[in-house]
């Protein structure tokens, strides 16, 4: 098993919003990771961080040690909100991959006139400059498949081309961990996801 | 064959429990630890007893009792509820244990979630107390079984201290078998260990220094330690715990050559340190907060004659505030040698809009420091404590949050230094039933002249929806006596006791004027469920739109603060977003009536 792990070793960021559903879209890929039987670190936001606030997750496939991705460590980065890209930038590998939803949540220090939240085509342009950037509205893409709460298995699809992992098991891990009246719609937004980065 | 699961580590923990045979398992609520006793409660067969207790110092008490009926017994709490429990801990150190008793005290290094990030090794040094350190989540549920063990083997309680990155930490987890026989309960009538009378408490104190050197014997020879001597290498590090995999995984990107002395138990291994500090000449010991293995280093090293360079906390080469990572330890290095292993940074630089944590759409608190701050004024003092609430900062009506429990005292001690503004202090349920209520029976019986509101949400949201004694039922959601903060509080002798609902905005400001008017220790009861409570039991309220005919663009509604409004500057109007939970207590703050309820 150590030499499948040798090669297939790959640290994911997860970034979001506290209540996006991070933790389920990294739950998705470290279940379907042991499935394949890949070994796997990652570490997690929890407790007061989560209400509303700016969440990471850190995802080590083929890790045995530690669950912290160093300093531009990361190969790729799955941001759930367009601002919480460019918040965790410091963790991603010069010419990595972003897969990034392009739509934003607006936090109450803008809302109340405390910041301002950056142009969206803005972030695009400088993440384009430095790293493979695949953006595309998820939650749109999700409403679609049938439910905007899909918005976080959509992004695990967008992102499931990059992983060492084949994208039947991620999927039967999707079963697993959704809702099971969801199932239908998280596979659908699942695929969708997946084939728009294909298609990108 | 073995079984592998990907787990949490609080949940690889609560397994670690299992596999050691715990027959009854206590806690009170605080990230990074609550959710070992909510995976050991939520399992359908429960062969132990479990509960989340009042406060950490009932909760200690409660296992206490359980070893010394010689059962298997844990309880949980994060490093600041050792403060709270310090006082049976301390001295249960000197009486001991027959069943295995285990302290999981989980530390948070950069406090994500604590006041504090204390360093609980210092707890075990104090106490003479063993403490297991782990170094990944796997080795965390590994570890407790042995821990159980050892703690019945020299009949003395241990610490078990995960940090955050271990409890919320997730990994593949290889597991083990869970035992099906346990131990029968029988107290021994032991006076001489139970009683600690100063004529029992002296030969304890012997006995327990005593232990301390058969303690590291043992220690030194298990598996949580490891010394790996490379032949030719002069330099050595020891990492410790959870440090120990940053400083091992830099050094193998590195290709560096050096010894390694991987540590997880207290007290530390001094034969294999001082095997180390024989064959280099210089030593880098890397361990998050305190120095506690570096001192030791010290020592052994100055005993030993041996003259070892060592550098850690001293000399600057490591932290002692933060939690550690393998950037951390590159820098270390970095200054130790002048190694061209300088961190990457990133580059990319744009200016972004800070998110902090805030309170959820429609959290009665918000409406509840809504109408303090309203009657009250901004002269007022706002003493607060911890819980959800303390985000309530951006309200205005939390100045002070220094431990649990600690807003009425706080409150009372101002009022009798003579501070002559009015002083409205908040705390929560679970808060008040944890410690509140001893300051509530203090600022009483020392004629406080304060309000004390209690912000009752019916559960100890922060930490993950556990219940408290207010609720009405236990951790397994069996059903038990719901006790009434407001009779609780008229027992304690509160002049003005007085129950409301904080989104009825006028009946909470009519309580609040009496109480800010009333002579003595007032008491505001603001009684609503957590909102995310309400959502879980599938109640939908219906959400509330902005009529922009009759929006003026005054702004009150948006100054609420609720993640739920948001102004709309090209038409100068209020937006309601879905995150409406249909409080409806913006709808109460329009003079212009332009908020209504969406008609179903």
């Amino acid at each position: 098993m150590s030499q499948i792990e040798g090669e297939k070793k790959l640290d994911l960021l997860i970034t979001g919003v506290g209540g996006q559903g991070a933790i389920l879209a990294s739950d998705i890929i470290g279940k379907a990771a042991v499935i394949s039987g890949l070994s796997i670190r990652a570490a997690e936001t929890h407790g007061m961080a989560q209400r509303g606030g700016s969440v990471v997750n850190h995802i080590r496939l083929g890790a045995n040690l530690g669950s912290m991705i160093p300093k531009k460590g990361a190969d790729v980065l799955l941001a759930l909100e367009p601002m919480e890209a460019v918040r965790y930038l410091d963790f991603l590998k010069d010419g990595g991959v972003i897969v990034v939803n392009t739509q934003p949540i607006v936090p109450v220090t803008v809302t109340s006139g405390l910041a301002k939240y950056p142009d969206i085509q803005e972030i695009l342009d400088v993440l384009s400059e430095k790293y493979i950037v695949k953006a595309f509205n998820a939650d749109e893409l999700a409403a679609e498949a049938g439910s905007r709460l899909a918005m976080n298995v959509a992004m695990v699809g967008a992102v499931s081309g990059y992983l060492p992992i084949p994208k039947e098991i991620l999927i039967e891990s999707v079963k697993a961990l959704v809702p099971q009246k969801t199932i239908e719609i998280n596979v659908r937004a699942f695929e969708m996801g997946r084939r728009k980065v294909e298609e990108s | 064959m073995t079984t592998r699961e990907y787990m949490l580590g609080n949940v690889a923990i609560a397994r670690g429990l299992l596999e050691g045979g715990v027959q009854v398992a206590t806690g009170y609520p605080g990230t990074p630890s609550s959710e070992i006793i909510d995976t050991l409660a939520a399992r359908k067969e429960r062969d132990y007893h479990i509960e989340w207790s009042v406060n950490e110092k009932v909760a200690m008490e409660v296992a206490v009792g359980a070893a010394w009926a010689g059962v298997r017994s844990v309880v949980t709490m994060k490093h600041v509820g050792l403060n709270v429990a310090a006082d049976p801990f301390m001295t249960l150190a000197y009486a001991g244990t027959k069943g295995g008793l285990i302290a999981i005290v989980a530390d948070d290094p950069s406090c994500h979630s604590s006041q504090n990030e204390q360093d609980t090794r210092r707890y075990a040094q104090f106490a003479l107390v063993p403490c297991f350190d782990p170094s990944t989540p796997q080795e965390a549920k590994d570890m407790l079984p042995y821990a159980f063990e050892f703690s019945e083997q020299f009949e003395i309680p241990v610490i078990f201290r995960p940090t955050t990155r271990i409890s919320h930490g997730k990994s593949d987890i290889e597991l083990g078998e869970i035992p099906t026989e346990k131990s029968a309960p029988h107290f021994e009538k032991l006076l001489d260990r139970w009683v600690m009378l100063p004529k029992n408490a002296r030969p304890r104190h012997t006995h327990l220094l005593a232990i301390q050197q058969p303690m590291e014997d043992a220690l030194a020879e298990s598996p949580w330690n490891s010394l790996e001597l490379k032949p030719d290498a002069t330099f050595g590090v020891i990492g410790a715990g959870i440090a120990s995999v940053y400083a091992k995984e830099a050094l193998q990107e590195l290709g560096l050559e050096a010894s390694f002395l991987k540590i997880g138990t207290y007290p530390v291994p001094k034969k294999l340190i001082l095997e180390l500090l024989e064959t280099v000449n210089s030593v880098l010991i890397f361990e998050e907060l305190e120095p506690v293995v570096e001192e030791q280093v010290k020592m052994i090293a100055q005993e030993a004659g041996l003259p070892v360079y060592i550098m850690g906390k001293t000399g600057g080469f490591v932290p002692r505030e933060g939690e550690l990572d393998i950037s951390a330890f590159l820098e270390a290095l970095n200054k130790a040698f002048d190694l061209d292993v300088e961190p990457e940074k990133g580059t990319i630089s744009l200016e972004l809009a800070p998110r902090p944590p805030g309170l959820c759409a429609g959290c009665s608190h918000r409406a509840t420091f809504y109408s303090m701050r309203k009657v009250f004024g901004k002269d007022a003092i706002y003493p607060s404590d911890i819980g959800c609430y303390t985000l309530g900062i951006q309200t205005g009506t939390v100045e002070t949050t220094l431990c649990m429990g600690s807003s009425i005292s706080i409150a009372s001690g101002l009022y009798h230094a003579g501070e002559k503004r009015p002083i409205c202090c908040s705390i929560g349920d679970s808060t008040f039933f944890h410690t509140g209520m001893n300051s509530l029976l203090n600022a009483v019986f020392n004629k406080a002249n304060i309000t004390v509101t209690i912000l009752d949400n019916r559960i100890t949201a922060m930490t993950g929806h556990q219940p408290n004694p207010g609720v009405g039922f236990t951790v397994t959601g069996e059903p038990t006596v719901e006790v009434s903060l407001a009779e609780l509080c008229r027992a304690m002798g509160a002049g003005s006791v007085v129950v409301v609902d904080p989104y009825n905005l006028e009946e909470i400001q009519e309580a609040f004027k009496a109480a800010k008017d009333f002579e003595g220790t007032a008491v505001v009861i603001a009684k609503k469920p957590c909102v995310i409570s309400v959502k879980r039991a599938g109640t939908r309220r219906l959400p509330y739109i902005v009529d922009p005919e009759k929006c003026e663009g005054c702004k009150q509604c948006v100054k609420f603060g609720c993640p739920a409004i948001e102004f709309d500057e090209e038409n100068k109007c209020a937006v309601i977003t879905a995150l409406c939970s249909g409080c409806g207590v913006c709808a109460q703050i329009c003079k212009f009536d332009a908020i209504k309820e969406v008609k179903r």
